[in-house]
């Protein structure tokens, strides 16, 4: 008797993973992508499935990186339908998707981001430039004419004016899109305007400083905390000698224990942000796979909500989440977008 | 005679340091178990001490005036209407009724008292019953997350209050009025997750939860009695069956990252499985609880004594006989012991999850063995890397829920061995 029983539980595991083998059709949207648009995409995601008959989207958080390898594996429901991405899609990510028949995409710049160096309200807050951050967080900076390895411990070694306290720095690991618009603006940004960089035009600059100017040092100044920001946020507050690097978002969330530095003289604020004032701001993306348009339902109609006056005007509840909303004009050339889903071409990316 | 004085002097002399030797070691024995224990109340006091509150929600009752003209809704019938309607207007009035000295100009403050889903609420109620547009109905509804924490965590310098002082003096005078109460959080088990604090619950998790383990269970029990006992009973003992057992000790200690690695590499890459479904979950659980469960009933057969065995050939049972009627009714408790400390390993595991994607924001419960959904471990690690300070509280509640399951689990496996164990 048991062995019969024991039997049937066996052949009927085996239907079901039988079953189940062909690709399913899928009436759920699935998003993958970057942690910094999730807390705004989730919360489209939930009013839409609330609003509509449509399910409620499934959202993953990978990273900006992981969302866009996964979404440009291929057409067919075992893949994402759209992605989102705290950067622009590089052009090897767009030969990428188009090598496996991802043809057609279109691209929706939803609003903006700052990258914020925060610290503990009881730390002593910095006035930095962005030479201060590539100095202080580089893994080789120019001294006498020579590229070394970054020899500055406290942040008064970096410039007299800062404290001298040692240089502790966590952030984003290098799968998030934070890392990259980091390395890319704030780093670079500084390595630009070292007085050894002085003349060197973009080509030579895209050959031969490019990687030097966008490395962090790995000696231990630069703590790669994950993708929590959480985490970062918990032990800023545990430890005044810490700073951290993420999201506008989470500044604002926790405004009344954190405080920021300034960059360049300028406060990150959201005007600050919204205006490109502040020097480390990035845009935030998703990106709508065309050929699943129709095929898992209710995608265009979430792109539509995602963009309606509703979640991203000025009184939007995306904004409330801590979105920096794009103007106006801006707005209404994303509902076109969302009306017509233009294709994305790759010299829009260079 | 002198010599076995000495001896015997001896040995009182070392009397002495041999217990006081022996005291020591129970004395670190006692120490050892202590700071174990302070260990585990200090995780449990700052689990329930942070999580605690998350049972209580914060509702708000409102005579609500379900007013055609107010709403821009003349046919509730109309599904047309019903998406262009103004839900939120009522509430707004309702509760500027019941707040003392709130005029019209305090709307917007006022309005952000309330869950901003309130609407949603309305909306299905009349979707649902017509005939409700005209009339005043008493409804309660969520209020907003703020306010929720405002409730419960006032003075508590962990969370930032961000209602406003009017607001703040709203709620204490709804609160004495009775129109703002406290009560049993029963959206944390009726619901799934949510980016609203207030609206998340962790039924979604405990369904994607049973039945990931269904299908762990249901895959993992037979494969690995019936290869436990093929290697027990009826294997030759030879070069490549000591193989496969250094094989299956060292697959159950292999770390679980890597099942999901392999999980991502079969069943969804190759055989276009799709992502976060509870069934890919449970093959790869399946996978990294295999080798426990046939380490354990391998155990267990292995204790059944071999006159059991040989009292059964005496009186002509075949080898096949032999084990099903006897050697397996014996083993079974023993077996069932194994499955259930390996199911309930399985229970907690995120790791392999996270790479087959069950690492997601899942609104809906799923109902199906295909439908994307989460478990929760993953729903703590969700609520845990949320801004909100809100879903603090909540990734603990759903951490208690979790050991919860895991104590009961746990107990029934104990109680199984007490039950059902016989000793020879």
């Amino acid at each position: 008797m048991k062995l019969r029983a024991a039997l049937a539980t066996v052949a009927l595991a085996g239907t079901i993973a039988a079953v189940s083998t062909p690709a399913m059709a899928r009436d759920t949207i699935s998003i993958v992508g970057s942690s910094t648009v999730y807390p705004f995409a989730t919360v489209v995601a939930e009013r839409f499935g609330s609003n509509t008959d449509f399910p409620t989207p499934k959202l993953e958080s990978t990273g900006s990186g992981g969302g866009l390898k996964l979404f440009c594996q291929g057409i067919g429901t075992q893949h994402p339908d759209i992605t989102n991405a705290s950067r622009r899609m590089k052009p090897s990510e767009f030969d990428l998707c188009q090598s496996n028949g991802v043809k057609d995409i279109t691209e929706f710049r939803i609003g903006s981001d700052g990258i914020v160096i925060a610290s503990s309200k009881n730390a002593e807050n910095l006035e930095l430039t962005l030479e201060h951050l590539f100095l202080a967080l580089a893994e080789k900076v120019p001294q006498d004419g020579e590229w070394v390895k970054n020899p500055h411990k406290n942040w008064s070694d970096v410039d007299s004016s800062l404290p001298n306290k040692p240089i502790r720095v966590m952030g984003p690991p290098p799968t998030s899109g934070t890392r990259d618009s980091f390395n890319e603006l704030a780093l670079a940004g500084g390595c630009k305007k070292l007085p050894e960089l002085e003349g060197v035009d973009k080509a030579t600059y895209k050959a031969e400083y490019r990687s030097r100017c966008e490395s962090i040092r790995e000696d231990g100044a630069f703590i790669e905390a994950g993708e929590n920001d959480n985490l970062i946020v918990q032990k800023l507050i545990d430890d005044t000698s810490m700073y951290g690097v993420f999201g506008y978002g989470f500044l604002e969330e926790n405004a009344d224990r954190l405080q920021a530095a300034t960059l360049n003289g300028v406060e990150p604020t959201a005007e600050a942000i919204s205006a490109d004032e502040y020097p480390v701001a990035r845009s935030l993306f998703f990106y709508v796979k065309k050929a699943h348009v129709g095929v898992v339902p209710g995608i265009q109609e979430y792109v539509q909500e995602f963009v309606s006056p509703a979640a991203m005007g000025p009184n939007g509840y995306l904004k409330s989440v801590g979105l920096i909303v794009p103007p106006r004009p801006a707005l209404m050339d994303l509902q076109d977008k969302a009306e017509n889903m233009p294709n994305l071409s790759r010299d829009e990316l260079k | 005679m002198t010599d076995r004085n000495t001896q015997a002097e001896i040995i009182r002399q070392s009397l002495k340091r041999r217990y006081r030797k022996e005291r020591r070691f129970r004395a670190y024995g006692i120490l050892a178990i202590a700071i174990a224990l302070s260990a585990l109340v200090v995780l449990f006091v700052d689990i329930i001490g942070k999580g605690h509150t998350a049972f209580i929600k914060t509702t708000v009752t409102l005579e609500v005036d379900i007013d055609p003209e107010m709403m821009y809704l003349d046919d509730a019938t109309d599904e047309r209407q019903l998406r262009m309607a103004d839900f939120v207007e009522p509430l707004v009035q309702a509760l500027l009724r019941e707040v003392p000295g709130a005029t019209e100009a305090n709307r917007d403050a006022v309005r952000d008292l309330l869950n901003p889903y309130a609407s949603n609420q309305l909306r299905d109620a009349l979707k649902e019953n017509p005939e409700l547009l005209g009339t005043t109905q008493t409804m309660t509804f969520l209020t907003h997350t703020n306010v929720d924490v405002y409730v419960k965590h006032a003075g508590d310098e962990d969370y930032s209050i961000k209602l406003s002082d009017r607001q703040q003096a709203w709620v204490d005078q709804l609160l004495d009025k009775g129109v703002i109460e406290t009560s049993f959080n029963d959206v944390l088990f009726s619901r799934g997750d949510s980016r609203d604090p207030s609206r998340a619950g962790i039924l979604g998790a405990i369904v994607g939860s049973l039945l990931t383990m269904f299908v762990t269970l249901i895959l993992s029990f037979p494969i690995g009695v019936a290869a436990a006992i093929y290697l027990e009973e009826f294997a030759p003992q030879n070069r490549f069956t000591d193989f496969i057992e250094v094989n299956i000790n060292n697959l159950a200690a292999v770390p679980s990252i890597i099942f999901g690695l392999l999980g991502l590499a079969v069943f969804i890459n190759l055989f276009g499985m799709p992502r976060s479904v509870p069934l890919v979950g449970g093959l790869v659980l399946t996978l990294m609880t295999l080798p426990t469960i046939i380490i354990s009933s391998r155990a267990a057969i292995k204790s059944v004594p071999p006159s059991i065995r040989e009292a059964a050939e005496g009186i002509g049972a075949s080898k096949m006989q032999v084990v099903l009627h006897h050697v397996l009714p014996l083993a079974l408790p023993g077996m069932l012991t194994g499955s259930i400390i390996g199911m309930a390993q399985a229970l907690g595991e995120t790791a392999p999850l996270l790479l087959i994607g069950m690492v997601a924001f899942i609104v809906d419960v799923p109902d199906g063995f295909l439908d994307s959904a989460t478990v929760l471990p993953v729903q703590v690690f969700l609520w845990a890397g949320s801004p909100e300070l809100a879903f603090i509280e909540r990734a603990s509640a759903a951490i208690m829920v979790l050991l919860a399951f895991l104590i009961s689990m746990n107990a029934l496996a104990i109680w199984l061995r007490k039950r059902l164990e016989r000793r020879w």
